[in-house]
């Protein structure tokens, strides 16, 4: 049966806890003298001298390849810049890697050349070094994009899952959903109207003032993107072998997302986003960035939704509508089109 | 009160009520109050938001044969893997099926193999599918209660009118009032009253459980989707188990009428007629089913491509069955979270969206 099969099922690619097990299974092939164990969202390389470099690196698959609010290009930076940013690092430059099928319109690729440059120049980085190649129709679905991307870790800044502590206070700067939302309406397939966009923005300028309120109480970031909240929170939760509990009717998700949602049957707490992320900050810093995340353009929204607790469970739950807390897990596998 | 928009206090004092009611109600009749959601919707909605733990011990809240993708046949499941793996045949299908076991593979694992499977969130995207595929078959897998099947009625005609000979439809749909009657006459499972589904009530109006009411004396009363909606339902099931009294009661009006949507249920007819069917679990239930009349028998796969539903068996441990008819609850079953779990599953009722185990796994309390 599925997962236990010879082959790679598409769920493999979800965000999800089929996905970690191949993941865990590379991995394994991989030996341990492979510096993956961290999990987060970036390596962080030590270099001479005392300073350490945040080192990533991320491909883009999404279909369609141009979506209300963004592209791949725009995708491909700022998902990358993203990366960096949640150890910390402001980009000191990014790689690109194009597989380009045969066929495809030069103008598309001119569009994504065009996104690529502004995003870069939203981000504060640049393209330094790149490879092409092309291959016969059939063999790429039109567009495959890499970025790899290198920055600097500020000296006393160190981030990661396993930092949340019991009486973290759990953050998010904005609505839920969006990015899936919207390229689900691009592919036409959606058999609805709405203003969907995606939320798809480099969060490094947002980063940079959520440190400088918070310092070292701000103990976790995490950008959510495929699997969303749910599949960053349970994340964290096992690396830093704690609970987390939030408050759904708490979480933020605009009102056209979450009726689309119903409709076709997902939950916005595993969709994916672009724009998003979630912080873990200790109780008496986390008013103050909160406060700094709602003075920043992609944070005006920022609201408290969670609490981290003590027992060494690895968990995530959430408290209903009418009280009990229910156990959110790990997407099992994904059924939404390639999104990300 | 109108269930769409609540606060919690509200929501809270409905619950107290409802818990009030049971205990009422289960003096009444000298035992927990038994009662019935029949569509995975709600069996999901219920999960997710802490009802049966909040209503307590007097009520058991069971899962009927609600899930449309869980009552298909483990033999219409392999024929639809059957049909996936011919290179002539695009075969298109809720995402729901996608993952569903059959006896040795699923639809996933097919696609993986290479056979052609596309998800639909709409039956007409055939009608491009069949456009776009003119050497093969496009076969939409028309699996649902009555309220898809408007939907698929829709696809025949346009098909027809299009002059589309590619575009074939294997038709599983089933009807939940058979299904219901089904389940008292078997007498196997006490029931006390029938949560019934709310989107299946928009096609055939809440006037339709009248003769589950009148033969049986069970309380039916139709619910939407919020807590809220759900709480009002239930409120109104144990109203009426603590008074003694059955009749059909509709908590749904801003979407259900009594006579239901006349011209979804007249597509219906004009496009397939009823027939006897097979329900995963539960065995044969008399005219439960529909299948194409036969002016449109050139749309029906099996005839058109001379094809027999093979014998299938279910997994010897999967307890599906007995899940679906509302005699177990997922948890009870010995598989459940072990041998059978969302990402291994035994079963449909663990995989599909509207499954009750997927519902009981996924949202299961701390």
């Amino acid at each position: 049966m599925e997962g236990s099969g010879s082959r790679v099922l598409l769920a493999h690619g979800g965000g999800g806890r089929l996905m970690q097990d191949l993941i865990g299974e590379c991995l394994g092939l991989l030996g341990s003298a492979n510096g993956v164990a961290q999990l987060n969202d970036a390596a962080a390389l030590a270099l001479p001298g005392g300073a350490r470099l945040a080192f990533t690196t991320d491909s883009f698959v999404v279909s369609p390849l141009v979506f209300p609010g963004g592209d791949v290009g725009r995708l491909a930076v700022c998902g990358t810049v993203n990366d960096l940013a949640m150890m910390g690092a402001q980009p000191l430059g990014l790689s690109l890697g194009l597989v380009i099928e045969e066929g495809l319109e030069r103008q598309t690729l001119a569009q994504v050349a065009a996104s690529i440059r502004e995003a870069c120049e939203e981000a504060g980085t640049q393209v330094v070094t790149g490879d092409t190649k092309v291959v016969e129709r059939g063999a790429a679905d039109r567009l495959f994009v890499n970025t790899s991307g290198v920055g600097l870790i500020p000296p006393g800044v160190a981030l990661g899952g396993e930092k949340a502590c019991e009486g973290d206070l759990v953050l998010v700067n904005g609505p839920l959903g969006d990015h899936a939302l919207a390229v689900l309406a691009a592919r036409q397939e959606l058999p609805l109207e709405g203003d969907f966009r995606t939320d798809c923005a480099s969060l490094n300028g947002l980063v940079t003032a959520m440190l400088e309120a918070g310092g070292e109480s701000v103990h976790v970031m995490r950008d959510l993107t495929r699997g969303g909240l749910a599949a960053a929170l349970n994340e964290i939760a096992v690396q830093s072998q704690k609970l987390i509990e939030i408050v759904e009717d708490d979480i933020p998700v605009r009102a056209a997302v979450r009726a689309a949602a119903d409709l076709l049957g997902y939950d916005p707490l595993v969709m994916a986003n672009e724009g998003k992320l979630v912080a873990i900050v200790a109780a008496d810093r986390a008013g103050a960035v909160l406060q700094a995340m709602r003075g920043h353009p992609l944070g005006r929204e920022s609201v408290l939704i969670g609490e981290v607790r003590s027992h060494a469970e690895g968990r995530v739950i959430a408290r209903t509508p009418l009280g009990p807390a229910r156990i959110v897990d790990l997407p099992s596998g994904e059924l939404l089109p390639r999104i990300c | 009160m109108n269930g769409a928009a609540v606060t919690a206090g509200a929501l809270d004092q409905l619950a107290s009520e409802c818990v009030a009611l049971a205990a009422r109600a289960a003096e009444r009749g000298g035992g927990q109050v038994h009662l019935m959601e029949v569509c995975g919707t709600h069996t999901h909605a219920i999960a997710r938001c802490g009802l049966r733990e909040r209503l307590g011990d007097d009520v058991r809240l069971v899962s009927g044969p609600g899930c449309p993708v869980c009552v298909t046949t483990a033999g219409q499941i392999d024929l639809c893997l059957q049909l996936a793996e011919r290179e002539d045949v695009v075969l298109a299908t809720f995402g729901d099926m996608v993952r569903v076991p059959g006896t040795r593979s699923s639809l996933a694992e097919a696609r993986a193999r290479g056979g052609r499977v596309k998800v639909v969130y709409s039956p007409m995207e055939c009608l491009d599918l069949a456009r776009d595929n003119p050497e093969a078959y496009v076969v939409m897998a028309a699996v649902g209660f009555e309220t898809t099947a408007p939907t698929i009625a829709c696809l025949v005609l346009e098909a027809g009118r299009l002059g589309l000979d590619n575009l074939l439809v294997f038709c599983a749909h089933k009807l939940v009032p058979p299904a219901m009657r089904a389940l008292l006459a078997a007498g196997d499972v006490r029931l006390h009253g029938f949560i019934c589904p709310g989107h299946v009530s928009v096609v055939i109006g809440s006037d339709a459980y009248r003769d589950v009411v009148d033969e049986y004396g069970v309380p039916c009363v139709v619910s939407g989707f919020q807590p809220a909606d759900i709480l009002l339902g239930v409120r109104a099931l144990l109203r009426q188990a603590a008074d003694g009294v059955a009749r059909v009661e509709n908590e749904y009006r801003r979407a259900v009428r009594p006579e239901g949507n006349r011209q979804a249920v007249a597509a219906i007819y004009s496009v397939f007629e009823v027939c006897d069917a097979s329900w995963r679990g539960i065995g044969a239930i008399p005219e439960s089913g529909l299948r194409l009349r036969d002016e449109w028998s050139r749309f029906d796969v099996m005839r058109r491509l001379s094809l027999l539903e093979p014998e299938a068996k279910e997994h010897p441990a999967c307890h599906c069955g007995e899940v679906l008819q509302g005699k177990l609850l997922p948890a009870e079953c010995p598989a459940f979270a072990r041998a059978c779990t969302p990402t291994r599953p035994l079963g449909p009722c663990m995989v599909s969206s509207e499954g009750a185990c997927a519902a009981q796994y996924r949202y299961r309390t701390a």
